[in-house]
């Protein structure tokens, strides 16, 4: 376990427990209720600290190296029978960018997500979720094999943004996310899109355009990162927690300026904390959500879907 | 239809308030450093006799260019931003856009106007650097919307001039959207049929490159032009070393194939009348 800076008197709880079972083994005294009142203590203090998280604390919990990643409810949300799909067919396949098709309780969905690497070898090899063009090709080329079989899609996004790099720019990496945000604006089939940890802008926006578009409670979605953001307006590193409040970014705040269209909530103590009832929760909201987008023509879903779009914005006159 | 002149003398506006020192009678190349008068910069549009570099203009400046005699009807000059999220950096954002109204003359970074090009009916919408370095907000992305809705309604094709540094942070994710906003609309337009051209000048960069100046039916761009994702510091950066030569440049976006052109300045307007043709024909 990891602990981030705000969860340090969760950790002080949990040594002390394990301290008290460690001597309770030895001496053979029985602590049965002394362990219950800090297991009780231990859950009420996750409680609040996550009830009372700032902006800036949520955007490090989204970040929390423990925090399951899309690959992982994948596999869970399909009850393994995720098959991973590769490659744009153009360049390569990127590994920052993961898809295929799954199964939710018989029925087949294309997954399709930014991945995490879960170990120093893995970030480097999955560029830490951040994808070049050919990863935003590859989902578009999904997305397309998804809408020709009928195949409803979810897309799990969690990026720090797109890849910045060299061949990134040499292989149009704007023009790759202006492509799938058109062309997922037209999909025939109901697209779900969930953010499972961070979503940094048009990295995360190029998988991001769906008919519900969902944040786990620990997330936050905007148009950049908070150090960023305090790099270029207050041109030093040191606002970021004041950058994370302005940029209002979120799952509550974005769900309030109707910038989503849902908050998922996490396990006590964030997704990290319980792993599987994270995915379980997951796999119950997209049945949810398929349901009731089932229910909708598939003109009618894509005219809702660009109208949810084109409300968002604030102007005068 | 309803048509009005633009007078003359607002056209010059980049130009207007050097005039009042005499030194600002005088251009000098950023690129060549070579000095010639602002009339004969203007007469060029605004581009160097010598060695060709393209000045930045706004919309004022591509609106007399393109537009016959300089006519043409703007609409919804009048919206603006409404700071939203009551942002405030080193300076609070209402102020920021306050100011910059009133030093701009312009109420954002866009201003959308139909008229005829060469004969041809045009919708331009046209950023303006100069308004916040031609960021995208809510403003930026309602106008293209608007315009859209127009083009659709009466069947005309639309020019997107761009010409910015990417989103408006102090707009946070409602800027974000804007790029989802202007891409479901421009979905609309290729489903119409209708040519959409998008005209990328320096610089277009970050959420409207990502955005609507890559979905052009054509994607066009005048010399020189910085075309970019992430901007050259951000991927310098990234990869701890320098730049190729002339990176990013429209030179290089159109050998990597996400240009159909690059038009010198001087033979926009033919160029755009001769392809509006083609469609329309
Ligand atoms: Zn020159």
């Amino acid at each position: 376990m990891t602990y981030l800076e705000f969860e340090k008197p969760i950790q002080l709880l949990v040594e002390q427990l394990e301290q008290l079972n460690e001597t309770a083994e030895k001496t053979q005294v029985d602590v049965a209720s002394a362990v219950a009142e800090l297991e009780a203590k231990i859950i009420t203090t996750r409680k609040e600290i996550y009830a009372n998280l700032s902006a800036w604390q949520r955007v490090q919990a989204s970040r929390h190296p423990d925090r399951p990643y899309s690959l992982s409810y994948m596999d869970a949300v399909s009850d393994n029978t995720f098959i991973e799909l590769h490659g744009d067919r153009t360049v390569g396949d990127d590994k920052a960018m993961i898809g295929g098709f799954g199964q939710i309780d018989g029925r087949t969905v294309m997954f399709v997500g930014q991945q995490k690497g879960i170990n120093t070898k893995m970030r480097q090899i999955r560029r830490f979720g951040m994808a070049n063009p050919e990863g935003y090709r590859k989902a578009l080329r999904l997305f397309k094999l998804a809408e020709r079989f009928n195949k409803p899609i979810v897309t799990f996004i969690d990026t720090p943004g797109a890849y910045p790099g060299l061949e990134a720019e040499e292989r149009g990496q704007g023009e790759a996310i202006a492509r799938n945000i058109f062309e997922m604006a037209q999909l025939k089939v109901p697209v779900i899109c969930i953010i499972l940890g961070e979503g940094a802008s048009g990295g995360a926006l190029g998988i991001g355009v769906g008919d519900k578009v969902c944040m786990l409670e620990n997330t936050w979605y905007s148009v950049i990162s908070p150090e960023s953001c305090s790099s270029i307006l207050w041109r030093n590193w040191d606002n970021k927690e004041t950058a994370a409040e302005a940029l209002k970014l979120t799952a509550k705040d974005m769900l309030e300026n109707k910038l989503v269209d849902a908050i998922i909530p996490e396990p006590i103590g964030g997704a990290h904390n319980n792993i599987p009832e994270a995915h379980q929760i997951v796999k119950q909201h997209i049945i949810t959500y398929l349901k009731e987008l089932d229910a909708i023509n598939p003109e009618e879903r894509i005219n809702q879907r660009i109208d949810k779009f084109c409300n968002m914005g604030v102007v005068v006159e | 239809m309803s048509w009005f002149k633009r007078k003359k003398e607002g056209i010059t506006t980049s130009t207007k308030d050097k005039k009042e020192t005499p030194d600002g009678l005088w251009y000098k190349c950023p690129e060549c450093k070579t000095i010639i008068t602002t009339d004969e910069h203007e007469d060029n549009s605004w581009v160097c006799t010598s060695c060709a570099y393209h000045e930045k203009i706004g919309s004022e400046e591509y609106f007399a260019l393109l537009f016959d005699n300089n006519a043409f009807t703007e609409i919804n000059a009048g919206v603006k931003s409404a700071d939203p999220l009551n942002f405030t950096d080193t300076k609070k954002y209402s102020a920021r856009l306050a100011d910059t109204i009133a030093k701009t003359e312009l109420n954002d970074a866009i201003r959308t106007a139909y008229g005829k090009v060469d004969g041809n009916d045009l919708m331009i919408a046209c950023m303006d650097f100069k308004f916040i370095g031609g960021s995208m907000g809510s403003v930026v992305g309602e106008k293209i919307a608007r315009s859209i809705d127009y083009c659709l309604a009466n069947r005309l094709p639309l020019m997107i001039i761009s010409k910015s540094g990417g989103a408006r942070m102090m707009e946070a994710a409602y800027s974000l959207m804007q790029m989802a906003k202007t891409s479901a609309k421009l979905s609309l337009m290729a489903k119409a049929g209708i040519p959409y051209i998008s005209f990328l000048t320096d610089p277009t960069t970050g959420g409207v490159t990502a955005s609507f100046a890559m979905l052009g039916d054509l994607n066009i761009s005048e010399p020189g032009a910085l075309i970019a994702f992430a901007g050259p510091r951000v991927v310098r950066e990234t990869i701890g070393k320098d730049l190729p030569e002339g990176f990013q440049t429209a030179e290089f976006v159109l050998e990597k194939g996400f240009l159909d052109k690059i038009i010198l300045r001087k033979e926009l307007k033919t160029n755009i009348g001769k392809l509006l043709n083609m469609f329309a024909n």
